[in-house]
């Protein structure tokens, strides 16, 4: 009994593996599929139905030079149509973005603050985060001394962890003063990367995946680190322990820590956003192989889509660990920067 | 290269979205979990302490309710001893009482016995001797003299007799 449902299931994952294949396979432009998936769009994406594609149109927002700010619902600019002399540009600078045809003829960028896809999905991913962490927050505050199970079990030990193996080792003595932030940080990145490997809607989308994101994040850490520097920390800037040669006529070493001030945070914005970024271009990469083998005949097609499937499994789980990692990572670098800014007197751990 | 150049828009809204995410966590959110957090961990090392604490005072009135239970058995078996021993004497001297005045009893018993005996010889000796005379009297018709010498004499043939007899 047991075993003829297996083979049941077995049968109807294979037919569920083909059928589709058979029916999207005609002309498919991975580059353009991955592009799709990780550049942002006014439209939410879901899925093409046959020739119709469904898409959840999103609001978008613009000042535009003639007529001012307008609001409006991305559907109306549908397929390159023009709406209030708004339209989608396809190619040129600004592809895929607004464009506003001014009088001359020419296209202008207007002032865009559109809910994109990301930005969509940043707001969804911002409200699940407030409906993880409140109703802890407001479980905790009724004073149970019970230990948190489940869920809360699971949230509690992700932050007492980053609390006390990496904030408090890391930022030292005041750590209660930047734990909010961390922690913020922390589990912003964690939502938005599990977010992100849902595969259909309230997820999917790579938010940390796009430099804006990555950019304000390492941004408020820059902010943070140099605004509660010590002296120590900018007298090893400009004045650091060194031979005086490195420092006089040329000052070849405060030149290079003081862009390494900008290095630190640049580097934080450019790895959590390429790590993301590949992840997802990975997966659709390997996802696409089942549909790109689909014209190469049956037997490949089954070979390469179970291939694929074994492949996109491990990525996904792959995934799964680099989600925490990254946001782990962030956290973790952050609070180092701010343990070093934070020094009394120059610590030698270089 | 529009993937690493960041978009105006989105900019915006995480600037937007992230400010408020932070602002109410940072309010409402961790420090009262991380406080909550803090608060029952010294809470549950302090139950810990306590109960540790507990724990050695239990086995400290433990030891020191078996140290008087031992007392109190000692203090039995010394009871129990003496009640013994007091017994014991009690009944030695009870029974040395008794036996002290059975024996008495016994003496004088034998005392009464021997003396009344002897008045019971006495008195058939001298009936005998009376009915001896009065025989010899009748047998020799005559009165014997000197009542005092015949009494001796029959008395010395008693004797004799009495002693041959026994």
């Amino acid at each position: 009994m047991l075993r003829k449902n297996h083979i049941g299931k077995i049968i109807t994952l294979l037919l569920m593996l083909i059928l589709p294949v058979h029916i999207f396979a005609q002309d498919l432009n991975v580059k353009e599929v991955v592009l799709e998936h990780i550049s942002d769009s006014y439209h939410w994406h879901i899925t093409k139905w046959g020739e119709r594609d469904i898409r959840i149109p999103l609001p978008v927002v613009v000042k535009s030079k003639q007529n001012g700010w307008q609001v409006f619902l991305s559907s109306h600019l549908e397929h390159g149509a023009e709406y209030r002399s708004l339209r989608i540009a396809q190619e040129g600078r600004y592809a895929g973005k607004i464009v506003e045809r001014s009088h001359t003829g020419t296209d202008i960028r207007p002032i865009d603050i559109s809910i994109t896809k990301n930005a969509a999905a940043l707001m969804i991913n911002c409200m699940v985060l407030l409906l993880v962490i409140l109703p802890l927050a407001r479980w905790y505050k009724r004073g149970s001394m019970r230990p948190a199970k489940g869920f809360r079990g699971v949230v509690e030990m992700l932050l007492t962890d980053i609390q006390e193996e990496v904030i408090k080792s890391c930022v030292g003595e005041d750590y209660k003063r930047y734990s909010p932030y961390l922690l913020t940080v922390f589990f912003f990145i964690l939502v938005n990367n599990l977010m992100g490997l849902i595969p259909f809607f309230p997820g999917g989308a790579t938010v940390t995946g796009n430099i804006a994101i990555t950019l304000v994040l390492a941004l408020c850490t820059f902010f943070i680190v140099n605004i509660s520097g010590t002296r120590a920390y900018w007298k090893e800037i400009f004045w650091p322990d060194i031979p005086i040669w490195l420092k006089v006529p040329v000052p070849l070493m405060p030149a290079l820590e003081f862009i390494g001030i900008f290095t630190k945070s640049f580097a934080l914005m450019i790895r959590l956003f390429a790590n993301n970024l590949a992840g997802h271009s990975v997966i659709l990469g390997l996802l696409c192989l089942i549909f790109l083998s689909a014209t190469m005949g049956t037997v490949v097609n089954i070979g390469m889509s179970t291939l694929s499937v074994i492949f996109t499994c491990f990525m996904t789980l792959l995934e799964l660990l680099i989600a925490y990692l990254q946001a782990y990572i962030f956290t973790l670098l952050s609070a180092v920067f701010i343990g070093m800014a934070r020094a009394k007197h120059q610590a030698h751990a270089h | 290269m529009s993937l690493l150049v960041p978009d105006t828009g989105l900019l915006f809204w995480m600037i937007f979205s992230f400010g408020i995410v932070f602002f109410i966590l940072v309010k409402f959110g961790f420090p009262v979990i991380t406080k909550a957090v803090e608060k029952r961990n010294q809470f549950i090392e302090s139950s810990l302490e306590a109960a540790c604490q507990a724990r050695e005072q239990l086995a400290a009135v433990n030891t020191q309710a078996e140290v008087i239970l031992q007392e109190a058995r000692s203090k039995r078996n010394t009871i129990l001893n003496e009640a013994q021993e007091i017994r014991n004497k009690m009944l030695n001297e009870a029974r040395e009482a008794a036996e002290t005045e059975a024996r008495f009893k016994i003496d004088r018993a034998h005392a009464e016995i021997e003396e009344s005996r002897n008045k019971a010889i006495i008195s058939i000796r001298d009936e005998v001797t009376g009915i001896s005379v009065k025989i010899a009297e009748k047998v020799l018709g005559e009165r014997l003299q000197s009542d005092e010498k015949q009494r001796a004499l029959i008395n010395r043939l008693l004797d004799d007799e009495l002693v041959s007899n026994a």
